[in-house]
């Protein structure tokens, strides 16, 4: 059962081959049996999602149903959940259940989901390598002493492992597509404004992008379709129609024009990842697609603009958490001031501080122009080089991450190397494009992943490649050993 | 770009965020580590380049001004780490 993908599950449920219970109860075994090696999930709703699945049974025997009613789903515990803990993996928010539904988990239930719990992820968002969660690290299920990448990789891990078929994730530099690419899965981050931000919880406003994680770009496309949509609570949504893109899947890839930056592929990038990026490319080129260089010069500026901008709105973001309304508060503060600072220091771990005050630091007074205002202006010279290459090409390809998963701990006391990690999938957010990784083949037995990029609001041609070169390959079908 | 303990300092109290005093190397050495890979942007010849604010820029969308929300005070209380007769208590701050 738990081998089944989202598209095989909800086509079990509706012919009637097994309940949405017995699915249920399937992948809460699985949880109960083996997240203690991952520590993918911070909560578990086990009464709730057997709740739901008996709702969902219910709506099956009458005819109804959507494409997910009753297929089990994991959120990350940065939306909120109504009645449920909703703690962003931080001790500010140990205490917290949210008193509403975020967007996307309101819609995923809408379309049947079973949620069986909230997934482990860097706290607030900020890391690649879900270290800095105040539950502890998750493991890699393809070696348990490496990380599975980060922010979102508990759900990263838990879809891997088979502790669930698909899970939510937000991506502000790279947080869907680079735990997908070390834990083999498939990871999609929408264009800026496809997917509410509303009841999500806030880091960098202008590069946040919630999307779903699962094994299969097929299975991508369906939860995306429940996910996407113009939202009125978010004031940044866009109002435009959502596709059907599982029906755009299965498009040829006949004279599809494939994009490789130079940039991508130079210093930095380990051999076993880039052998395996470039034996999918070739794929592609089987399948009719026309491959060419491309160049965006003014990749090396986005990672240092994005550690300007990201930290500026995530110090304006969190100046919320202040001990009065919600979340944590210190032990007998002396007076308010003392109240804000100590509750604020002991709350919060040390990379998020780290980021509240690199962010003040660029906007305190003197200092905007030389950081922030500079960052916007780079900011639009990645946009411009993107445009300039999408009038040559249809979609971008490379890796997804210079190498594999890294050891725990290895970064941990080195921020700027952890930075890093995302070189590749930092400016498709600064830009604001859809981006996915997809699982294409190992390098030391561990998950390499390639990255896509499309042009604003092309989901549908980038699931459609990589359901394309899924058709042709197998790498997604691997299991971890100890998780088949 | 170096940052000494005087202005990790300053800065954490902007922040409104306590540091303690034995954490302010690593913050001073971190800090300053980062905004030297923040510095690299420098390289950038960005005269007459427009800053770019929203990857679509596309403008903030008006809603009209209508009540939306319902009162959920003892929902909202219920979470507060501190409340007295429907009021968020904080130490006094008028003597």
């Amino acid at each position: 059962m738990h081998e089944r993908t989202i598209a095989e599950l909800a086509h079990g449920l509706r012919a009637g081959e097994f309940s949405a219970v017995e699915v249920a109860e399937t992948f809460l075994r699985r949880i109960e049996a083996l997240d203690g090696r991952l520590n993918s999930f911070i909560t578990v709703t086990a009464e709730r999602a057997l709740e739901q699945a008996r709702a969902a049974d219910e709506r099956l025997r009458r005819g109804g149903g959507g494409p997910l009613t009753g297929v089990p789903i994991a959120h990350k515990d940065i939306f909120c959940t109504d009645g449920v803990r909703t703690s962003c993996a931080s001790r500010m928010l140990d205490s917290f259940v949210a008193p509403y539904d975020a967007t996307v988990v309101e819609r995923l239930r809408d379309a049947g989901a079973v949620m069986l719990g909230k997934t482990n992820m860097d706290e607030f968002a900020m890391g690649s390598s879900n270290e800095t969660s105040y539950y502890g690290p998750v493991r890699n299920p393809w070696d348990t002493e490496r990380v599975p990448g980060g922010s979102s990789g508990g759900s990263a891990a838990a879809v891997a492992a088979r502790l669930v078929p698909g899970a939510t994730g937000t991506d502000t530099g790279g947080s869907i597509r680079q735990p997908a690419a070390l834990c083999g899965i498939t990871g999609l981050k929408p264009t800026y404004g496809r997917v509410s931000r509303w009841g999500m919880i806030a880091f960098a406003s202008s590069l946040d992008q919630g999307g779903p994680m699962a094994r299969t770009a097929e299975d991508v496309a369906l939860l995306l379709g429940a996910m996407a949509g113009f939202d009125p609570r978010d004031s940044t949504s866009v109002d435009r129609p959502v596709p059907d893109y599982a029906s755009e899947l299965a498009r040829p890839l006949r004279g599809l024009r494939v994009g490789l930056p130079r940039e991508y592929f130079g210093e930095g990038l380990e051999a076993g990842v880039r052998e395996a990026v470039e034996a999918a490319v070739r794929v592609l080129e089987s399948e009719g697609a026309e491959v060419r260089e491309i160049t965006l010069p003014t990749t090396p500026l986005a990672v240092p603009a994005y550690y300007v901008v990201a930290p500026a709105e995530a110090s304006s973001n969190l100046a919320r958490y202040d001990g009065v309304r919600y979340g944590y508060r210190c032990e007998n503060p002396r007076d308010l001031e003392d109240l804000y600072m100590r509750t604020r220091g002991e709350g919060f771990g040390d990379e998020v501080k780290r980021r509240i005050l690199v962010g003040t630091y660029t906007l305190s007074a003197g200092y905007y122009d030389a950081y922030y205002l500079k960052a916007q202006k780079v900011r639009r010279l990645i946009r411009d080089d993107f445009m300039r290459a999408f009038e040559e090409v249809d979609v971008i390809a490379g890796p997804t991450s210079p190498t594999t998963a890294f050891r725990l701990g290895e970064r941990l006391d080195d921020p700027v190397t952890m930075y890093l990690s995302d070189v590749y999938t930092i400016a498709a957010n600064l830009a604001g494009l859809p981006a996915l990784s997809l699982p294409v083949g190992f390098a030391g037995g561990l998950p390499v992943g390639m990255q896509l990029i499309g042009r604003h609001f092309e989901e549908g041609r980038l699931l459609n490649v990589a359901h394309q070169y899924q058709l042709a390959t197998d790498w997604h079908r691997a299991a971890p050993p100890g998780f088949e | 770009m170096s940052l000494g303990p005087d202005e990790v300092r300053r800065i954490a109290w902007l922040a409104r965020v306590a540091i303690r005093e034995e954490d302010i190397p690593d913050y001073a050495r971190n800090l300053s580590r980062i905004l030297d890979l923040v510095g690299q942007m420098n390289a950038a010849d960005t005269e007459g380049v427009e800053p770019l604010a929203h990857p679509l820029e596309l403008p903030q969308r008006m809603r009209p001004d209508e009540v939306t929300e319902s009162d959920q005070r003892e929902r909202f209380q219920a979470i507060a780490p501190l409340v007295e007769r429907g009021l968020y208590l904080v130490p006094k701050v008028i003597e």
